[in-house]
């Protein structure tokens, strides 16, 4: 079964998976233009390249999901057609996908049958299911319901669920995006097992030191096209970087000396119940936030960032009105726009349908936040000259490219939206700034903006309190650091004496609380 | 017959069109699609059922028309959300206006005919049983099926791999397109077996219950069905526990009339209405703070990109 | 070859104006098939549903008239519909604002009370439409109660109150026992904007509704925050706007709107409460508000459309024998139109070659 080898040596050289020319065009955008790409058994190819690249376009191709304009697959030399994943399930083709396909009412055993296709029965599939999560160190609980996971878990079910199809091609989709530094570890441990085992991997990141250490061959994608196919541990760094992004991007620094003053953000002693039975419980959270600073909070997904968010910006209110404090006042029972009359900002994670109503023009996503604190509203009627002016300055100062003046929010990329909704935020000179995930899926060229503009706001005197699951982002950025762990959050570290490794155990729970949750989550084998 | 049995019959008569909708109703919520449509389905139902019994002389004939109806029905439902995209909710209300309507073209030349009503099965001995003989021996062949169906969906959804597709599907169309599951395909079926059931439970009214036909007879009952749905928790067991326990009440709201206790009748006849009402409120607010237990992407337009 | 959906990367403002003109064509198409399977000349029977009544000055203040409740009520709808609050009981509450209304007219019946009546039944009209429409916006709020299923029932409940008022304690005791009250003094009635015809101050008032509207969705901050609630209801939270509230408003104002409809209906063309004031304007207004693309100018050229086809629906009944329920269908299959053709503003249908296999998986 599992231990048995599955692809023949890897001898003459003949790649397992050949992509000839493959593109895909969406009416005349083209998301993969041309591309080729050879994988070898027993060999991990990293795909390196930006957000908007292709990366996910092409492996979706591999893996039958999306059908290709043009191009050509072999697989060990014949020509393969799929019209669907069971298709490339049958072949060998297996792939863990970076937004989980999974289903969170049903069980972890359910999960993982609904991605086999179901030539075996319920009981022999969760005897394997047992064994083979064992045989790689991967405990799962078969009878929990997803939604009880942690993401760690979850990415579990994915990898365990495509180990089962015995693959030669497994294809990993940014696998470490949700993942502690220590669980990354122990996940590269068991890829270079599959490699050793002779299976072909295909690698999605654009982490680069990750790359450089795990992957024998990795190829560049941008926009749309590929750039080279190169020996990863041949390159630096920054010459890998240089190709991904095609310009070389400025390093983000502070201005001038950062003075810190007085404490701007207060929260106190703040705990809070989710209004959703899956969200997490927010315990005891203490921080201060200073003018000048920016303070990182890093931990996983999922460990109470959200809840924390929410609390913050007033969309749920706190149970005390001390429990947050903006500029010396209690704000703790205030709304949204209560609080942003105060001086206070805020971005959100999710850019579109919570920084933005999708298909409502940019003025009037200007209006979402600013009519509380500017003079878009009198006696109850929008100035929209005023709103368009505030879309105007936004573009210039934040260098926003769209199509028209005045376009939907959906139709900007992932980069231009983003310095949008930030820039909509700094443009009111905001003396308390919080923003969760600043730049999470944008390019390098509109990350490096964005963190400069929160240098910048922070330097000249606003309090700055960014959530955030990358840490190189936080290192660059953040004076302080804490950690979130379970609706915990750790006392903040220093940023120059926070190493990934100290980071990397509070973000696994190593000096949190012990709490009901872990224990619970103890796996009998 | 005593009294007791009497009654316990004729709830059971009158659950059965909104058990038979109601079933149909929450294999399609399952699957992560809302009609409420089922009010027009049901009419249609009514409609089509009583012309092809009067037309054929045949219960099943027209049994079998007024499911035909209802697939019909619903299979416009489908095209517009399934293959347009369009908002469930509106379309819904759509396909009521148009069953409402159509039902009253297509009826409006039967209104006053009479037919045999469903024959009730009789077994020897059994039906001659002391008070559960008529009761489990002696009813029509609709209630039987309703039955079977009720467990048929139970043993379905929890003990075949095509229910648990179909039970994936509702709780996340990403992730069951993502694992190539025809999202949209198995949703279209699910639409048209609740658009059958419904168009059955319809075609029960003028074909079992009364043997005529008259415009707008449904009266609301495939609203009330809908509310059943969601009474059950989406769960066969209590979906029929709710059915029995609505036909209880319109049963005893009639008898209460016909003993006359001076409560205007019209009351009486809001009952069902108000007791949905009130049902809907006491459940949602039991449900509170645990959150909804309605499937994860129920209502939720899908369309997959390729 | 297989239909498929490509979403636009803007909303198409050319094929916003353009679907409900299209979506009337194909209802046209669809109805002409309809005429000939009737065995009627289905360009005659088009004439006389569309046409003739445009014809002739009586037929054109009827149209007016039957306009007036249904552009009211749509209104009212459109914003809960763009909320994406699901008042579908509008039926309801036009007739507990009749009934609230007609209590009034009931009780001051023959005794010449003086002008403030009717002041006073229109807006006991409104708010009686408002207080039924609060039952399930309350229902919602506080419970979580589906208003869809609460805002139904609620229509039948509200037809059964009326008819046991008519049948019993209001009944016109000089009416040979028909339900139906008496008829209200003129005092007590919506006056007639001319000497002749039906048409009464109810049309202005409803101009004046959608002019209202008008204002507030398009230049108010209320009207940004109901379309955000309706368009994305996370980020109109993070806006700082409550969706609650929010819920209660739009119910109250459709629910207010409806009520007064059916006081002005009771007050002006009827003359006196009884069963079947409504020929379903409640519903039909749903229609109307789709039609109309949820703008209140757009509802009130529906609104004279659907008009339209209730006088032409007349017509046809009794120069060419066509039932009145082609009526209903007509307006279900004009509202599937209005959908299908909605949704080319957010999607490119387009025609692509059919995978070579069937596609995987098993239903």
């Amino acid at each position: 079964m599992v231990n048995a080898v599955p692809v023949s040596e890897p001898s003459a050289r003949a790649p397992l998976l050949q992509a000839i020319a493959m593109t895909k065009r969406y009416g005349t955008f083209a998301a993969n233009d041309s591309i080729d790409l050879d994988l070898y058994a027993g060999e991990i190819h990293a795909l390196l390249g930006e957000n908007g690249a292709g990366k996910s376009t092409l492996v979706k191709t591999m893996y039958g999901l999306i059908q290709p304009t043009s191009g050509e697959l072999r697989w060990m030399g014949e020509k393969l057609e799929l019209t669907g994943p069971s298709d490339a399930r049958s072949q060998g083709i297996a792939m863990v996908f970076q937004h989980f396909s999974l289903f969170d009412n049903l069980t972890v055993a359910e999960n993982v049958a609904l991605g086999l296709d179901g030539v075996e029965s319920f009981a022999a599939m969760s005897a394997r299911l047992a064994q083979v999560s064992r045989d790689y160190g991967l405990p799962l609980d078969p009878n929990r319901e997803v939604w009880r996971l942690s993401v760690g878990e979850r990415q579990r079910i994915e990898i365990v669920r495509a180990l089962m199809q015995n693959p030669k091609l497994l294809i990993l989709d940014e696998p470490t995006a949700v993942l502690t530094p220590q669980e990354a570890d122990q996940l590269f441990t068991v890829l270079f097992r599959l490699k050793s085992e002779g299976r072909a991997l295909l690698y999605i990141s654009h982490k680069l030191d990750e790359v450089k250490r795990l992957c024998d061959t990795a190829t560049i994608l941008r926009g749309g096209k590929k750039i080279s196919t190169c020996d990863p541990r041949k390159e630096t760094a920054a010459s890998l970087a240089r190709m991904m992004v095609g310009a070389e991007i400025g390093e983000v620094k502070a201005t001038g000396a950062r003075a810190t003053t007085i404490p701007r953000l207060l929260i106190q002693d703040l705990s809070l119940t989710p209004d959703d039975p899956h969200g997490v419980h927010l315990k005891n959270i203490s921080i201060e936030v200073k003018g000048g600073e920016i303070l990182g909070i890093a931990g996983v997904a999922g460990n109470g960032q959200d809840e924390l968010f929410a609390a913050l910006s007033g969309e749920r209110l706190a149970p005390r009105e001390g429990n947050i404090v903006i500029d010396s006042n209690a704000a703790g029972g205030l709304s949204v726009t209560a609080r942003r009359k105060l001086g206070a900002a805020f971005v959100p994670e999710e850019r579109l349908g919570h920084g933005t109503a999708p298909r409502m023009k940019l003025s009037e996503n200007a209006l979402l936040t600013g009519h509380a604190a500017s003079h878009m509203v009198k006696h109850g009627f929008v100035d929209k000259p005023k709103t368009l002016e505030t879309v105007d300055k936004t573009t210039k100062t934040f260098d926003v490219r769209k199509a028209k003046r005045d376009p939907e929010a959906v139709s900007l990329s992932g980069g231009n939206l983003q310095k949008f909704i930030v820039g909509r935020e700094i443009l009111r000179e905001p003396g308390v700034l919080v923003v969760s995930q600043p730049t999470w899926g944008v390019d390098a060229g509109a990350a490096a903006v964005i963190r400069q503009a929160l240098l910048d706001l922070s330097s000249r005197g606003s309090a700055v309190l960014v959530i955030s699951q990358d840490l190189d982002e936080l290192a660059e950025i953040a004076d302080r650091i804490a950690v979130m762990f379970h609706g915990h959050l750790s006392p903040p570290v220093a940023a120059h004496e926070a190493t990934r490794e100290k980071l990397g155990l509070l973000m696994g729970g190593a000096s949190a609380e012990a709490d009901a949750r872990e224990a619970s989550h103890a796996i009998g084998a | 017959m005593g009294l007791l049995e009497a009654i316990i019959i004729s709830v059971i008569a009158a659950s059965t069109p909104l058990l038979l909708a109601a079933a149909g109703e929450l294999v399609v919520e399952r699957s992560g699609v809302l009609n409420l449509g089922t009010e027009g389905m049901m009419i249609m139902g009514a409609a089509c059922g009583f012309a092809g019994c009067w037309l054929t002389g045949s219960t099943f004939i027209g049994a079998l028309c007024g499911i035909a109806a209802g697939c019909a029905l619903s299979l416009v439902f489908a095209a517009l959300t399934l293959g347009l995209a369009v908002n469930q909710v509106a379309a819904g209300l759509a396909l009521t206006i148009l069953g409402v309507g159509l039902s009253g073209l297509i009826g409006a030349g039967f209104v006053g005919e009479k037919i045999t009503p469903a024959p009730h099965l009789y077994l020897p001995v059994l039906t001659g049983l002391p008070f559960i003989g008529k009761i489990l021996f002696g009813q029509d062949g609709f209630v039987y099926f309703s039955v079977a169906l009720v467990i048929g969906i139970w043993w379905f959804l929890y003990r075949t791999r095509a229910g648990l597709v179909l039970r994936a599907v509702g709780d996340s169309h990403t992730s069951a397109h993502a694992l190539g599951y025809p999202v949209l395909k198995i949703r279209l079926l699910a639409v048209l077996f609740g658009g059958g059931c419904a168009g059955l439970g319809g075609a029960f009214l003028p074909l079992a219950y009364t043997p005529f036909f008259i415009p707008g007879m449904t009266a609301g009952r495939g609203w009330i069905a809908l509310a059943l749905v969601v009474f059950s928790s989406w769960m066969p067991g209590r979906l029929a526990a709710g059915a029995y326990l609505f036909g209880a009440v319109t049963i005893m709201q009639l008898h209460a009339q016909a003993f006359g206790l001076g409560i205007p009748s019209q009351l009486m006849t809001a009952l069902p209405y108000l007791a949905t009402v009130i049902v809907l409120v006491l459940i949602s607010r039991a449900r509170g703070s645990a959150g909804s237990v309605a499937p994860a992407s129920l209502g939720i337009v899908f369309v997959p990109d390729r | 070859m297989q239909l498929v959906l490509e979403k636009r990367v803007e909303r198409s403002t050319k094929i916003a104006i353009l679907s409900p003109l299209l979506a009337i064509a194909l209802t046209l198409v669809t109805m002409s098939i309809l005429f000939a399977i009737l065995g009627k000349n289905p360009v005659m029977a088009l004439y006389v549903y569309f046409v003739e009544p445009l014809t002739d000055s009586f037929t054109l203040m009827e149209i007016a008239v039957k306009a007036t409740p249904l552009v009211m009520i749509a209104v009212g709808l459109s914003l809960c519909y763009l909320a994406n609050v699901w008042n579908i009981g509008a039926e309801g509450q036009f007739i507990m604002g009749a009934v609230c209304g007609s209590y009034l007219a009931v009780v001051t019946n023959g005794t010449d009370p003086g002008p403030w009546v009717l002041p006073a039944m229109l807006v006991m009209g409104a708010a009686g439409g408002a207080l039924w429409a609060m039952i399930p916006a309350l229902c919602k709020v506080r419970y979580g109660a589906n208003e869809i299923l609460t805002s139904l029932m609620l229509v039948y409940v509200a037809d059964l109150i009326m008819d046991y008022l008519v049948r019993g304690p209001w009944r016109d005791p000089k009416g040979m026992n028909f339900p139906t009250t008496a008829s209200f003094d003129p005092v007590a009635t919506v006056p007639t904007l001319f000497e002749t015809g039906r048409i009464h101050w109810g049309a202005l008032a409803a101009l004046i509704v959608v002019a209202l509207a008008t204002v507030m969705l398009g230049r108010t901050i209320k009207g940004f925050e109901i379309r955000v609630v309706g368009a994305a209801p996370r980020a109109a939270r993070f806006a700082g706007f409550n969706s609650k509230k929010l819920v209660v408003f739009t119910f109250a104002v459709s629910g207010a709107l409806a009520g007064l409809a059916g006081i002005i209906e009771v007050a002006g063309p009827v003359g006196v409460l009884q069963p079947g004031i409504s020929p379903g304007y409640g519903f039909t207004a749903i229609i109307v508000a789709f039609l109309g693309r949820l703008n209140p100018v757009g509802i009130l050229i529906a609104g004279l459309f659907l008009a339209l086809t209730f006088i032409g629906g007349e017509g046809a009944q009794i120069s060419m024998k066509i039932p009145l329920d082609l009526t209903k269908v007509f307006q279900g299959i004009l509202l599937f139109y209005v959908l299908a053709c909605d949704s080319l503003i957010l999607y490119r249908i387009r025609l692509i070659a059919s995978p070579k296999k069937a596609a995987h998986g098993t239903a």
